[in-house]
């Protein structure tokens, strides 16, 4: 029987399983988080990625850059003036403007007998432009991230304070805010700046001065909406205190929204600076910052195009690279774009 | 309605006069005397010039004075032009930076719609990306710098068009282009956000199964609801200009009130600084207030009273 019962199938060749309680939670399979989810989606996203290449390159490019020329940033010599850029390994692709050649296409190099190249060539007084046009990308990059991180505390405060005691303190500080917008930017940011000294610090304190009320708004609504959730309710009930409730559950749920809106407030304080600085009122030479050396090279314009070019090119690739770089991080982190 | 406009209104009144007395104690911090030549004064002779001009009486004494002329219309006096009062300064620039800042304003919606309809009803396609690629340079590249590019290469090189200063409609191009491409760029990111929105909606093709025209749905339907949230960011993007404003008209020599405000920054014309900074606020402000009622009476389902959030 056994042998010809090789394929048939009885019963008790079952047996019953062992329920184990403890399995019954387990979920096959990794879970994703909220932030690695949001990372696998932002690498998706070519164009940021590209973007956020370029950024760390023009980052390392403005710490290394000044180091990589023998002249410092106000080292003046006169046989250099106006002496346009050359990188002898690019002469002679013609479209750009490494060949050395004046706009007369007359040679300066040779005219001077000059061996050394200048890559970004020399500004009126002979100063070597590739120093401080990264000087200047250094200088740009560091007052917008210390203004976007005074946006970032003072409105992630101002907000918070705002939403999460509510109330009466709420109204009022929701009323002062409502004056403050009232007052546009550029006049607040003028007048900080006639009364100080033009300078970084003024130019910080003004960027961020105006910067964080925008933040203060976006933390407030989100905090307004995380305190009604159940899990803060029962964080309270179990009797956590506000600093808990407020370092636990309300900073970590708002980060996502912090990081998105701190990504676009680099970008706009770069912008200012350099506006600031093209209209006069920001830093004055021969300190360089990206927006200094666009004001320079633009009374230099028609005779020497190439000493706006460098720094209007870099200028332009870090806000093109942030604004696109916070696009993707905002596609990916948003939550109400999730579907 | 009417409750939502008093309000508003007390708010403009108390933000103006934060503005107007932000102005007033920073002039006061300022140092030296507002005098010319005041190295060859004396101490009684500044003490007697204070006198006159009232600037020996206490602060608020001063600030009191000086917000009653405000509001009479008198900002003082140049110190760049020789006594010409601001006011009338003010008002001679003013229609120029106002024209600059309409023709800009209306190459931003014409080609930031064109741009924006295109890409929203092509999306996805080439037409799309290229769209946006011009969006997000115009969203980025600063206005002086895509100035000081297209001055050099149509003006200084090529000599298409005129370098500066404002006389024939060939004047305008340039600096109208270089104020307005900022505009086209947002309004283009915000239509074509809105016309994919609007594509989705049942209306839509509730007015395909009927059988309408794809240029009647477009038109009728799509284009026209998408329009409601560009007006939300017109009144943003017309304080934008009135910055943009400042740097343009210094790049190619126009003689509006931007140009005029950069020349009184370097020359230390005080009285000039703060007469513009003040019209300045008084129009930003009004232009807010102005977008703000429109919200209301365009689309209906906004709150004008603003609740949470």
């Amino acid at each position: 029987m056994m042998a010809v019962s090789k394929k048939e199938i009885t019963q008790d060749m079952f047996q019953p399983a062992v329920i184990d309680k403890s399995l019954q939670e387990q979920v096959s399979g990794p879970s994703i988080g909220f932030w690695s989810d949001g990372f696998r989606r932002l690498r998706k996203n070519k164009a940021a990625m590209v973007s956020a290449f370029i950024i760390l390159l023009i980052v390392i490019m403005a710490l290394v850059g000044p180091h990589m020329s023998k002249y410092g940033i106000d080292d003046q010599d006169l046989k250099r003036s106006n002496l346009p850029p050359r990188i002898s390994a690019l002469a002679n692709i013609h479209w750009l403007p490494f060949d050395g050649k004046n706009e007369q296409g007359v040679d300066v190099y040779k005219e001077r007998g000059i061996k050394q190249d200048l890559w970004f060539g020399a500004d009126k007084l002979g100063r070597d432009l590739w120093t401080r046009v990264w000087k200047g990308t250094q200088i740009s990059l560091f007052i917008a991230v210390v203004a976007a991180a005074a946006d970032l505390i003072i409105g992630v405060a101002y907000g918070g304070i705002s939403a999460y005691f509510g109330g009466q303190v709420d109204n009022i500080m929701q009323r002062i805010l409502e004056v403050l917008n009232g007052i546009p930017n550029l006049v607040i940011i003028i007048l900080l700046i006639i009364v100080m000294q033009p300078g970084i610090p003024a130019i910080i304190l003004a960027i961020a001065m105006t910067g964080w009320i925008g933040m203060a708004r976006i933390i407030r609504g989100e905090v307004l909406k995380l305190k009604n959730l159940e899990f803060v309710l029962a964080a309270r009930t179990l009797g956590a205190s506000d600093s808990r409730i407020i370092s636990k559950h309300m900073v970590p749920n708002t980060m996502s929204m912090i990081i998105i809106h701190t990504m676009f407030s680099v970008p706009g304080a770069i912008f200012f600076e350099a506006f600031l600085s093209f209209i006069g009122l920001g830093l004055q030479p021969p300190k360089a910052s990206l927006g200094v050396l666009i004001n320079e090279g633009y009374k230099m314009l028609s005779l020497h195009p190439y000493q706006a070019l460098f720094p209007g090119v870099i200028i332009s690739l870090l806000l093109i690279c942030f604004n696109i770089f916070g696009d993707g991080l905002r596609d990916a982190f948003d939550p109400k774009l999730r579907q | 309605m009417g409750r939502y406009i008093v309000q508003r209104i007390i708010y403009m009144i108390v933000t103006m006069f934060v503005i107007v007395a932000l102005t007033f104690f920073s002039m006061k911090l300022l140092p030296g005397t507002p005098y010319k030549n005041q190295e060859k004064l004396s101490p009684e002779m500044i003490e007697l010039l204070n006198h006159k001009y009232g600037l020996d009486k206490p602060l608020p004494v001063q600030f009191v004075k000086y917000v009653g002329d405000l509001l009479k219309g008198d900002l003082g006096v140049s110190f760049q032009f020789d006594g010409r009062p601001v006011t009338e300064i003010i008002g001679e620039r003013l229609p120029v930076s106002a024209d600059l800042g309409f023709e800009a304003m209306v190459i931003g919606l014409v080609f930031g719609l064109l741009l924006g309809i295109i890409a929203g009803l092509r999306r996805n396609t080439v037409w799309d990306y290229g769209s946006m690629i011009v969006a997000v340079i115009g969203v980025s590249v600063p206005s002086f710098v895509l100035a000081q590019l297209m001055q050099y290469y149509f003006a200084v090189k090529h000599h298409w068009l005129p370098v500066a200063y404002w006389e024939g409609p060939a004047y305008h191009i340039l600096p109208d282009i270089a104020l307005g491409f900022g505009p086209v760029a947002t309004i283009a990111r915000y239509m074509r956000t809105a016309m994919v929105d609007t594509l989705n909606q049942d209306y839509i093709e509730m007015a395909r199964a009927k059988g309408l025209s794809r240029p009647a749905v477009t038109f009728k339907h799509a284009v026209r609801n998408s329009l409601i949230p560009i007006v939300t960011i017109v009144g943003p993007m017309a304080v934008n200009l009135m910055t943009g404003v400042l740097v343009i008209e210094n790049i190619f020599a126009i003689p509006g009130i931007g140009d005029q405000f950069v020349t009184s920054v370097y020359t230390n014309d005080y009285p000039m600084i703060m007469g513009t900074t003040i019209m300045y606020s008084v129009a930003f402000i009004v232009v807010v207030f102005i977008v703000d009622l429109l919200y209301g009476v365009i689309d209906p389902r906004i709150r004008l009273a603003g609740g949470e959030s």
